[in-house]
């Protein structure tokens, strides 16, 4: 394979020389939180495991899911959860070649963050 | 062979004729979350916290088995379509494939055992 050894040539600008921007923020933000999603999926499912096993698995998964600590996790999950949904929706948004422009981004990623917020508050009232 | 650049070796071919289809899958296993992941959401968190007994019986119902058995599915597809992407963007060469067939091999696998979990609930 032709993989030759370019040398140590300067690279184009890449993410480190620009400043944190809100489009920049939301965006890696929805990376972040679909893949930070797979411990809340593990978990769940480990759970649905142990309570086709048997009361006493059902107990120990259940004690750690229900624990401060799987709380948190969840909690947050949940967050994850609205945000990617929401950050999702943008993209399907976006592939239509609508909302391109600078401003209409920017009220997207803004009704992104506050909307996961609220959605996040309003799934703790309702469960 | 070995003095060819990457894209002289690709010229002339004209493109793989799939470019197209991992963008597509996740649009649509993302469409279909949206409307999982609500039920989900909702069907999952009412009865988290509730007693074992409670639990086995929820779930030997018919829509929050539906409901859990479609979301692992198609969670665990979409969110092995954007690993991919993920590590195609940060990590290359031999490690980068190694990393796409382990989290493959373990998205597979984790939905087989939810997949397995709820059917031996349900049924």
């Amino acid at each position: 394979m032709a993989d030759v050894n370019r040398g140590n040539r300067p690279l184009s600008p890449h993410l480190t020389i620009y400043a944190p921007q809100l489009t920049s923020m939301t965006s890696i933000l929805t990376r972040i939180t679909g893949n930070a999603l797979i411990v809340a999926m593990f978990l769940i499912v480990w759970w649905l495991l142990a309570a086709a096993t048997g009361a006493e698995s059902f107990a120990t998964a259940d004690a750690l899911l229900t624990s401060w600590f799987g709380d948190l996790v969840l909690f947050l999950s949940l967050w994850a959860m609205w945000y990617h949904t929401l950050a999702g929706v943008r993209h399907l948004i976006w592939d239509q070649a609508k909302g391109l422009d600078l401003d209409t981004a920017y009220k997207l990623g803004y009704a992104v963050i506050g909307g996961s917020v609220i959605l996040t508050i309003l799934t703790v009232i309702i469960i | 062979m070995a003095f060819l650049t990457d894209r002289k070796r690709a010229v002339g071919w004209g493109s793989a004729k799939s470019g197209t289809h991992h963008f597509w899958s996740m649009t649509v296993s993302a469409v279909a979350l949206l409307i999982l992941i609500p039920l989900f959401i909702f069907t999952f968190g009412c009865i988290l916290g509730s007693s074992y007994e409670e639990v086995t019986a929820y779930y030997s119902r018919p829509f929050p088995a539906i409901v859990a058995a479609l979301t692992i599915v198609v969670s665990f597809k979409h969110f092995n379509g954007g690993f991919q992407t993920m590590i195609e963007d940060y990590v290359h060469g031999p490690m980068g494939k190694v990393c796409i067939i382990g989290m493959t091999i373990l998205s597979y696998g984790a939905a087989a055992t939810g997949l397995f979990a709820i059917a031996k609930l349900a049924l």
